[in-house]
């Protein structure tokens, strides 16, 4: 076994991501199930269940940001998914395609070879969540009638009013135990209630970590970058039941916060202003937008996106869990949307904020008109937004970003001597 | 004029003209209007009411001021609403029934325009469960309060459970109309026979059952003649704006069955018997199957459509692809597969009710003709 004792976050963060993969492809080896997962259906039951998991979001991220989407979307386009669906889901569709290639013909195909990505083995079934988009709804049905796989579908209804209805949660519960009886099924043995309960305590350890992460941006000069967070989000994703999230969230929290005790702050006496991003980042030109932001002195210190994974709840308390799950921000109303990113604003004590008009995804696209109108109506900060993609490297202009946060600099610098921009 | 073209002309032109249609309401019983946003609403509630519920399915129109609101990606249907928002041109309605099946419709519901008060509902997805049908029953209880506190009426469950046998018989004599608009396709073309469904989105349903019940007896009184163009069955969001049909029609095309959500998915199950009129509207819901809008771990579209091929005789399925609507796109590889593995011929056209010019959609359906 690796002693891990005296390895820094950033090798604890490769090394258990690598781990999870090897993880994986090991169980598939040994005839083990593997379950590829939405990013924030729950993870507790196959955890509980002792199946390998596999995040076909953070894969397809990690091949975007590894310039290898290219070649992966080619294929989904000739299956006939359309250049304007979720290029997260097509990404993953594309690479499925070709998995299901290499296990039927024996041979590798070249696309696959030369994959810059970690291997995954395919799937033995799927679980989806639509907690942060009904498009995991689609690509999941399509995912398990292409593999002729079960399908565990968690749905947690739109919270067009809030707070959350009783009726709600009592239907998301229903869900959790016929997830259960689906896995007893599935692996043919008795869910582990007791077992069961220690992995929803250390989903909440992991979470109270990574919220641990996120609260240290509120300093100001911050000893963190958010963008780290985005790298981060590789474990709160893959590992939030596991304690290979705690140990490394520990350990980043931990240093973090040595160094703000030692004044060393993530941008060392640069930071000039700060600033909320919201939205998905865009990985294939992650270095492009975070350098475009670091060389005017923009450090990123609010992120909604983070958030996504604050799945507090009370262990052994279904409702509870079912609650935590449905309440991530874009499953509700724009009322409380607008709620959750004001605080990430003042939380952040951020002097702007960009919107990503991402063309992969409707659900975080849709409402920034009238979000941004009111925030700004609230707390006279400015705003731009800037089009980008996730994975799709096509739908971004490099030019076009650095205008708008150019833009976004110039007011926020006229903002901070006090010269409106109303 | 035959009884058989002055039924067709009286559903066309209310087809056309749903402002006139809401007018004529409001003269012949002094009551209101309730919009009604696709997909799957529960229109009976509203009828139960004694308003009428009016499809609100945008229309053929150029986008200029929706454009600061939506980026050029959202679905041509909810540009074309979003537009006539903002004109005003939904602001007689008394209320709007907003459902949100898809992301895009999620966040419309939260971003309407006009004045109307909207009344929004989440459907559930994971609908082969019981307790979907319970999370809906209460959605629709919701729903039924908030419809009376704003039309200031009560709406009673004996009231609610004859409009469900209105709307079930509606539904019945339409399923009967599509098979026999099938054997009648040189007197139900393809526009005719939409506007004939299309206008149960503006009428009062046993009128319209009425209308539709005297033509389907009208039609059957006449001979079957051979048809010796190409049969079709659609599949889709919708399939407008008629220019498209008027291009399958100059090609020889008849529609012997559709799968369009503004269309034959409404009508193909009844609500079912039961108790209580709110749980049995929750669960047509659960019995509803073969869309993208409902989930479905068994994706059944593409043995439903191929069914349906076979028992229409149909020659082909023409895929009306609403442009930019994502749950659509998602299934159409998957049936696309088992329409190859089928032998079914299929065509691809986009629906964009922005276009003004239709050459491509016209190329498509001639060469798409030559081969079948």
């Amino acid at each position: 076994m690796t002693d891990t004792s005296n390895m820094s976050a950033k090798e604890l963060l490769g090394f258990y991501q690598e781990e999870l993969y090897e993880e994986a492809r090991r169980a598939k080896k040994e005839g083990k199930l593997v379950c590829w997962s939405a990013s924030v259906a729950p993870s507790e039951f196959c955890v509980t269940m002792d199946i390998a998991m596999i995040y076909p979001e953070t894969h397809a991220a990690g091949i975007g940001a590894r310039k290898g989407a290219l070649d992966v979307l080619e294929v989904a386009d000739e299956k006939g998914y359309n250049v304007d669906t979720c290029s997260y889901a097509r990404v993953n569709m594309g690479y499925m395609e070709l998995l299901k290639q290499e296990a039927l013909t024996g041979k590798t195909p070249e696309k696959l070879e030369k994959s810059p990505a970690a291997r995954i083995p395919l799937p033995d079934l799927v679980i989806t969540c639509n907690n942060i988009c009904n498009t995991l709804l689609k690509w999941y049905e399509n995912l398990a009638v292409e593999l002729n796989i079960p399908l565990i579908i968690i749905d947690v209804p739109f919270n067009h009013t809030m707070p959350i209805p009783q009726y709600s949660k009592d239907y998301i519960a229903e869900q959790f135990k016929n997830a259960i009886s689906q896995l007893e099924e599935i692996c043919g043995k008795k869910f582990d209630y007791d077992k069961f309960l220690k992995v929803q305590e250390q989903t909440q350890r992991s979470v109270a970590q990574w919220n641990r992460i996120a609260s240290l941006s509120s300093h100001k000069p911050s000893p963190l970058n958010g963008f780290d967070l985005f790298n981060y989000m590789a474990l709160i994703v893959c590992a939030r039941s596991r304690d290979y999230a705690e140990i490394t969230f520990k350990k980043f929290a931990d240093e973090l916060e040595e160094n703000l005790k030692n004044g060393i702050y993530a941008f060392k006496g640069n930071e000039q202003k700060r600033v909320t991003w919201e939205g998905i980042a865009v990985w294939p030109h992650l270095g492009h937008t975070f350098k475009g932001l670091k060389n005017l002195g923009n450090i990123m210190t609010g992120s909604a996106y983070p958030g996504l994974w604050n799945l507090s709840y009370t262990p052994g308390d279904m409702s509870s869990m079912a609650e935590a799950y449905t309440r991530i921000y874009i499953n509700t109303c724009l009322d409380n949307k607008v709620k959750v990113l004001s605080d990430i604003i003042s939380g952040g004590k951020c002097d702007g904020v960009i919107y990503h008009q991402n063309r992969s995804c409707k659900l975080m696209s849709f409402l920034n008109v009238e979000t941004a109108d009111i925030l700004q109506k609230g707390n006279h900060l400015p705003y731009v937004s800037f089009d980008g993609d996730q994975t799709d490297p096509r739908n971004f202009s490099p030019a076009q970003f650095d205008t708008r946060i150019q833009a976004l600099d110039e007011m926020m610098k006229q903002n901070k001597e006090g010269v409106s921009n109303e | 004029m035959s009884r058989i073209e002055t039924i067709i002309s009286e559903l066309s032109s209310i087809s056309n003209n749903p402002k006139k249609a809401m007018e004529d309401y409001k003269k012949e019983t002094g009551k209101g209007a309730v919009g009604v946003m696709p997909y799957y609403a529960p229109e009976e509630i509203i009828h139960a009411a004694g308003l009428l519920p009016v499809g609100i399915w945008g229309g053929q129109k150029s986008i200029s001021k929706a454009r600061a609101f939506l980026p050029p990606f959202a679905c041509s249907i909810m540009q074309s609403v979003m537009e006539m928002q903002l004109e005003g041109v939904y602001d007689n309605l008394e209320a709007i029934l907003f459902p949100v099946p898809c992301d895009t419709l999620k966040c419309l519901s939260q971003k309407w325009k006009g004045t109307s008060p909207v009344i929004v509902f989440t459907h559930p997805q994971n609908r082969k469960l019981e307790a979907a049908n319970k999370f809906l029953a209460e959605e629709y209880r919701l729903v039924r309060e908030k419809l009376e506190r704003i039309l200031d009426v009560k709406i009673t469950d004996e009231a609610l459970t004859k409009s469900i046998d209105i709307y079930n018989e509606n539904r019945k004599v339409m399923r009967e109309f599509v098979d026999i608009a099938a054997a009648y396709p040189q007197i139900i073309d393809p526009i005719k026979r939409h506007a004939i469904i299309k206008a149960r989105s503006f009428m009062e349903k046993s009128k319209h059952t009425a209308m539709v019940k005297e033509l389907n007896s009208e039609l059957k009184s006449l001979p079957v003649e051979d048809f010796t163009g190409k049969r079709v069955v659609l599949t889709g969001i919708m399939a407008e704006p008629n220019e498209v049909l008027e291009i399958l029609k100059e090609n020889g095309f008849a529609v012997v069955a559709d799968d369009l959500a503004q269309e034959s998915r409404q009508f193909r199950n009844d609500v079912p018997l039961g108790p209580d009129p709110l749980y049995r509207l929750a669960k047509w819901w659960q019995e509803f199957d073969g869309c993208s809008l409902a989930t479905d771990a068994k994706k059944s579209r593409g043995p439903m459509l191929i069914d349906t091929v076979k028992s229409s005789k149909a020659d082909a399925v023409v895929v009306c692809m609403m442009k930019f609507c994502d749950p659509e796109e998602f299934d159409y590889p998957i049936y696309y597969r088992q329409f190859e593995e089928a032998g079914i011929k299929s065509l691809f056209i986009e629906i964009d009710l922005e276009t003004t010019s239709f050459e491509q959609t016209k190329t498509r359906v001639q060469s798409f003709s030559e081969m079948l």
